[in-house]
């Protein structure tokens, strides 16, 4: 089987992160970038899926030239290669132009499945699969908390997954080729071993530009975005929180205080 | 001449950095306090490759170098030192010797599950009279047809008892040389092996989520082919075995000592005294200035250490020094760590506190602080 995943730098969640004053996207420059947690999950999928049914396994991602730490950090978990979609006038692009270069870009691999996360640490609009799957004609399994592989015999498979949602699960099918997202409660991710990091050093990966893919300049980055950030803010530091006293009547004044915050 | 660690080090470094804060941080302190073995952290050790590391790929090793080897224990010990030794006793002790001195066979049979940590070995060296001074072994292995008869006992053998050990490798007297001296062979013993007790783990004041115990060896038999490397190069191999090992402890001891830094530097942030953060007095500032002085001039002299070994020069200086600076280094950033967590430093729950135990045993394991200074005075002529 043929097997993309989907790979995002993006900055860490665990420190601090900014958007920059000139035009108001994510300051990638001065963050400290790793790979979307959520993307881990699915490159571990995608690997256990290659041991027990064989195939290739491909990193796709679309970022600056520093994306390719993340590409190599990927690597050294265990695919086969990667492709690296890098040009300058992709700085801005919104999901829908995201969307439109990674369709362009699967199709130079033509997957059986793609893998990703569920949602990008920076973004988290969650519309990458659906937003791939329309453009590419296939179909979407979003938000697996765990996914079959029923390969057929002629390459292709069903893939059923059990759907993450707020009360329980859905179990959902569809034939390959198709995107499958993941949350991170469908594996745990292997650490990278000494082995994997040299042999990360050896694989290929492919650079593409937006003339490599066909794509014009214009329809992509900021000037092609169908949604802007006109101006932002830091978040207001937190305020002190409401004390209690406990006088004998502590219990009805934490009802009263619940009610006026309308959680009861 | 360049301290600059290459990218797939430094990936390795960040790698075992990752897994010490997800996988062994969360659990450890319950396993210390209760004095249990950590399994599961070491069967998931196994799995990315860590008993591997300085191994060739054709036992299943990471074919990773000595460098490899010491990063991966700084970077445990930073968040814990008993996952580190352990790691550290099972390849350094237990893996290596069959590495570097076994037969085609006891490799082949050995050395893979070794390799990818489903089973530990250990070294039974150390006696309950006997520490540094070969002379005064007194465990005893006399051949008895095509049989090793073992008697003896050995004291303080990391991995010696967990369930997924596998044998220990065991330094007897096994005769007398031309000069009249102990000649000292290794022999390998497999777990289980009737004649050999495994006597209950130690109370021990740190460490407490290792393996430690005392083996007593009552008419032991193995098979002849059981010897490890030649007759009589016992005492060769283990210095060998054990000037490597020290490189190892330094690393280790580094860790420890980084790693109070990286608590100090959180808490002097967090706790307020007197209107401020206590990060703001510098009393705290520059001790903890100091521990970071004493972390990085130790992980400079064992980075010094590893590439003489890994260049094929003389080392046994180099190393000793370094396990002398790291250990002290170690011990004076656990006691001033302690003193900056301040009543939390004296609560077996901090992890400082933790390092605080910990740290005393790396002036006494694999040689003590004075037998280092012997070994640098001796290397100068003295």
């Amino acid at each position: 089987m043929n097997i993309v995943v989907l790979v995002k730098q993006v900055p860490d969640s665990g420190a601090e992160r900014n958007l920059r004053s000139d035009d108001n996207t994510v300051d990638r420059e001065s963050a400290t970038n790793v790979i979307n947690e959520m993307d881990e999950y699915a490159i571990e999928e995608a690997l256990r899926i290659q041991e027990a049914h064989g195939g290739e396994v491909t990193v796709l991602t679309m970022g600056p030239e520093r994306a390719g730490e993340s590409i190599r950090k990927a690597l050294s978990m265990g695919p086969d290669k990667a492709v690296h979609v890098v040009d300058d006038a992709l700085h801005g692009s919104d999901a829908l132009a995201t969307s439109k270069v990674l369709a362009a870009a699967l199709g130079t691999v033509n997957p059986d499945l793609i893998l990703c996360g569920a949602e990008s640490t920076d973004g988290r609009v969650q519309v990458m699969p659906h937003m791939l799957a329309e453009r590419m004609g296939i179909a979407a399994l979003t938000g697996a908390r765990k996914l079959t592989v029923d390969t057929n015999g002629a390459g292709g498979a069903t893939l059923t997954i059990e759907r993450q949602t707020e009360e329980g699960y859905e179990v959902v099918t569809a034939s390959t080729p198709a995107v499958v997202s993941v949350w991170d409660t469908i594996n745990e991710p292997r650490y990278p071993s000494f082995k994997g990091i040299m042999a990360a050093k050896k694989k290929p990966v492919t650079t593409l530009s937006l003339a490599d893919l066909g794509i014009p300049a214009a329809e992509v980055g900021l000037a092609g975005a169908y949604s802007a950030v006109v101006e932002h803010a830091k978040r207001p530091p937190r305020q002190g929180g409401t004390k209690v006293v406990d006088e004998g009547d502590g219990g009805v004044k934490l009802v009263e205080f619940l009610a006026s915050e309308k959680f009861v | 001449m360049d301290f600059l660690l290459d990218e797939e080090h430094e990936a390795l470094r960040e790698s075992v950095r990752e897994f010490a804060r997800d996988v062994v941080a969360p659990v450890i302190a319950d396993h210390y306090e209760h004095h249990t073995f950590p399994y599961d952290v070491v069967r998931q050790m196994g799995k990315m490759g860590l008993f591997g590391l300085p191994f060739p790929e054709e036992y299943g090793g990471m074919g990773g170098d000595y460098l490899a080897l010491c990063l991966a224990l700084e970077e445990l010990a930073r968040v814990d030192s008993s996952v580190a030794v352990t790691l550290e006793a099972a390849i350094s002790l237990g893996a290596m010797p069959i590495y570097r001195y076994g037969t085609p066979e006891q490799k082949a049979r050995w050395l893979p599950k070794l390799v990818s940590g489903e089973a530990l070995a250990a070294f039974g060296l150390t006696e309950p009279g006997f520490g540094s001074d070969a002379a005064g072994m007194q465990t005893r292995a006399v051949l008895d047809g095509d049989e090793w008869v073992i008697n003896g006992s050995k004291a303080f053998i990391t991995n010696s008892g967990t369930e997924i050990t596998a044998l220990i490798n065991v330094a007897a007297v096994t005769g007398t040389t031309a000069d009249g001296g102990k000649e000292i062979s290794t022999i390998i013993v497999p777990s289980g092996t009737p004649g050999l007790t495994v006597h209950p783990g130690y109370s021990k004041v740190g460490w407490c989520a290792s393996d430690t115990h005392e083996l007593s060896f009552d008419d032991c038999r193995v098979p002849a082919e059981n010897l490890l490397g030649e007759r009589g190069r016992g005492l060769a191999q283990f210095l060998r075995i054990l000037d490597e090992g020290r490189i190892a402890i330094a690393a280790l001891a580094v860790g420890l000592a980084q790693g109070c830094v990286d608590e100090s530097v959180r808490y002097a942030g967090q706790r307020h005294a007197f209107g401020q953060p206590i990060g703001d007095f510098q009393a705290i500032k520059f001790k903890i200035a100091d521990m970071q002085v004493r972390a990085h001039t130790a992980r400079l002299a064992y980075y010094d250490a590893v590439a003489r070994l890994l260049a094929g020069r003389e080392f046994k200086q180099a190393a000793a020094i370094a396990k002398l600076h790291a250990s002290d280094s170690a011990m004076a950033n656990a006691r001033d760590a302690t003193q900056i967590f301040g009543g939390y430093g004296f609560m077996n729950e901090t992890p400082v506190a933790r390092f605080y135990r910990d740290a005393k045993i790396l002036e006494i394991g694999e040689g003590t602080s004075e037998v280092q200074r012997m070994i640098i005075a001796r290397s100068l002529g003295l």
